[in-house]
């Protein structure tokens, strides 16, 4: 897989207050982001994710380090006509209608009105803001500023798009559709590097991950080498049996209205509840198995510092 | 392309300051001050006319200036404070080209306001002389050489001040400019030795804005030579370049974190 993006031991230090003083943000952060790949970026707020970010679109100049994009050198204007940007929070200009702020950008590619024209009607129906096309963005709420924003990064048809916290300030069915509308990029052979908090939506649709961590990179890898698909635990929630009968099996995590959910470590110890409940003719309502998820391994590594 | 990126931030600059509602106060105020001198013509023995040409001229100059400094000290930290900048740089732009574009934004929007203003002055002094006096328009060719230095100026504040500090900074810069021409009296009056030295530095590098104040000459009919009225417009020119340059420099490196 040829990479769409490199980043090779980048540093940056940050000097604030009336009194200078120096803070590493980013301390050798190296990764790489392969053509074609969902590409999910995670750490807690304060990490350096964002700085990494600004460090690959210019925004900032790291003090150290390389960064490839598209296989430009990072700052060569000629690799950005392939790259689309969705800031964290977007604001925009709110006095734009979100029609004419779309042309604006597109008129930044040197893009032909007509060809304008036909993108932002496609762009806008993508994210389905095509009925407020005419409002200015002023009257938008964040939700549909975040929409506008992907329609923004994507306004050049880019082969690489960089989403910062894309799903954030969106309500369950809008995070659900611009998880719909990055997967669609995918298909069609696009690139996404996107950062987020919420592991759930990374978990779902990213091929590989990196973990980052005070300016460090801690793990990267695809998704299933990262996580075991071992069963680390049994929930399984019982009625008819009291508490204190099912103790010996593992902890109870809560009884309510007569129903009991246990904690059960080992496969044989589920098999001796099962049992025991059937002697007792008691009922089981459900035995979920679980599995490490990437926010067990994400807690994990963000702990000990 | 770099042209074509510069228009299109210019013309999205001009559509931004056009929708500010601070701008028609001002304009509002102007035409206010303009008009306000046919009230002082009435209260003078003598020509009134002049009063009229001479109070509406230096309305046209001090709002100009208001406009120039109020609207382009936020023009560039407010797309660094509300993070537009971050989307903007991420597209295939430079950043020279970006601030460029701001300032030509801002310099055509100065020039529709200017001829809107100049339509109100024109129009009341042609209603006391009768005769359009194109005349009048060399003394605001040249309030517009000011406002586009003014304007690089508060850009350049703008880069990395905020838009209060800058506006006072650019208003310093407006005053003193009015103000060292007397350095000029005060150089010839000064003895030979290191206070004179100093005094010829100090006005060498202060701006004099002066320069571009015709106001006298057009109101009172005197007459004006080619020279001086080249050099002025060179002293603009150049003045404004350097600005404008120092402005790219500092924001060619400068980190938005």
């Amino acid at each position: 897989m040829k990479p769409v993006l490199e980043i090779e031991n980048v540093f940056k230090t940050y000097t604030t207050g009336f009194i200078p003083k120096k803070k590493d943000i980013l301390k050798g952060i190296s990764f790489s982001v392969g053509e074609g790949e969902i590409f999910g970026y995670l750490g807690p707020n304060g990490a350096g994710k964002t700085t990494t970010l600004k460090s690959v679109l210019g925004l900032i100049f790291p003090d150290r380090g390389r960064i490839e994009l598209l296989g430009r050198p990072h700052l060569d204007p000629r690799a950005k006509e392939r790259l689309g940007f969705l800031p964290e929070n977007p604001y925009f200009y709110d006095y734009l209608t979100a029609r004419e702020f779309l042309d604006f950008y597109g008129q930044l590619f040197g893009l032909a009105k007509s060809e304008r024209d036909r993108r932002i009607a496609r762009l806008l129906a993508l994210v389905g803001m095509d009925r407020v096309s005419g409002l200015p963005l002023r009257k938008f709420s964040r939700g549909m500023l975040q929409r506008v924003g992907l329609a923004q990064a994507l306004i050049n048809d880019p082969a690489f798009v960089i989403l910062d916290e894309p799903l954030g300030g969106l309500d369950p069915l809008g995070r659900k559709e611009v998880r719909d509308v990055i997967l669609g990029l995918r298909r069609e052979g696009k690139t996404v590097l996107f950062t987020s908090h919420i592991l759930q939506d990374i978990e779902m649709i990213c091929d590989r991950v990196a973990i980052i961590v005070g300016g460090r990179i801690l793990s990267q890898g695809r998704l299933s080498e990262l996580i075991s698909e071992k069963v680390l635990f049994t929930e399984v929630t019982v009625s008819g049996l009291e508490p204190g009968e099912l103790a010996a099996f593992g902890e109870s995590l809560t009884a309510r209205e007569g129903r009991v959910l246990l904690k059960v470590v080992g496969e044989d110890r589920v098999e001796d509840v099962l049992t025991l409940v059937q002697k007792k003719r008691g009922r089981i309502h459900s035995l979920i198995p679980r599995t490490q998820t990437l926010e067990d391994l994400f807690v994990d590594m963000v702990k000990p510092q | 392309m770099t042209f074509t990126t510069i228009a299109v931030i210019a013309r999205n600059t001009f559509k931004e300051a056009v929708r500010d509602r601070i701008l028609y106060l001002l304009l509002f105020f102007a035409a206010v001050s303009i008009l306000f001198a046919r009230v002082l013509a009435l209260l003078t023995v003598g020509d009134r006319v002049k009063i009229i040409k001479d109070v509406g001229l230096a309305s046209i100059s001090l709002f100009g200036a208001l406009m120039a400094i109020l609207i382009g000290t936020g023009l560039v930290y407010k797309e660094i404070e509300k993070r537009t900048i971050f989307t903007l740089l991420s597209k295939p732009l430079r950043r020279p080209d970006f601030l460029l574009g701001k300032f030509f934004g801002l310099v055509l929007t100065l020039a529709v306001m200017l001829l809107a203003m100049s339509v109100i002055f024109l129009a009341l002094v042609f209603l006391h002389t009768g005769t359009i006096e194109w005349a009048m328009l060399l003394a605001i060719l040249y309030i517009f050489l000011e406002l586009v230095l003014i304007t690089a100026v508060a850009v350049l504040f703008s880069c990395f001040s905020t838009p209060i500090l800058s506006s006072l900074f650019a208003l310093s810069f407006y005053l003193i400019g009015h103000f060292s021409w007397s350095l000029e009296t005060f150089i010839k009056k000064a003895r030979p030795g290191a206070v004179k030295v100093l005094l010829q530095v100090l006005y060498a590098v202060l701006p004099d804005l002066e320069n571009f104040n015709l106001k006298t000459e057009v109101v009172h009919a005197l007459p004006l030579s080619a020279p001086h009225l080249l050099h002025a417009a060179a002293y603009g020119i150049v003045y404004t370049a350097f600005v404008l340059v120092l402005a790219v420099l500092i924001f060619r490196r400068r980190d938005f974190v």
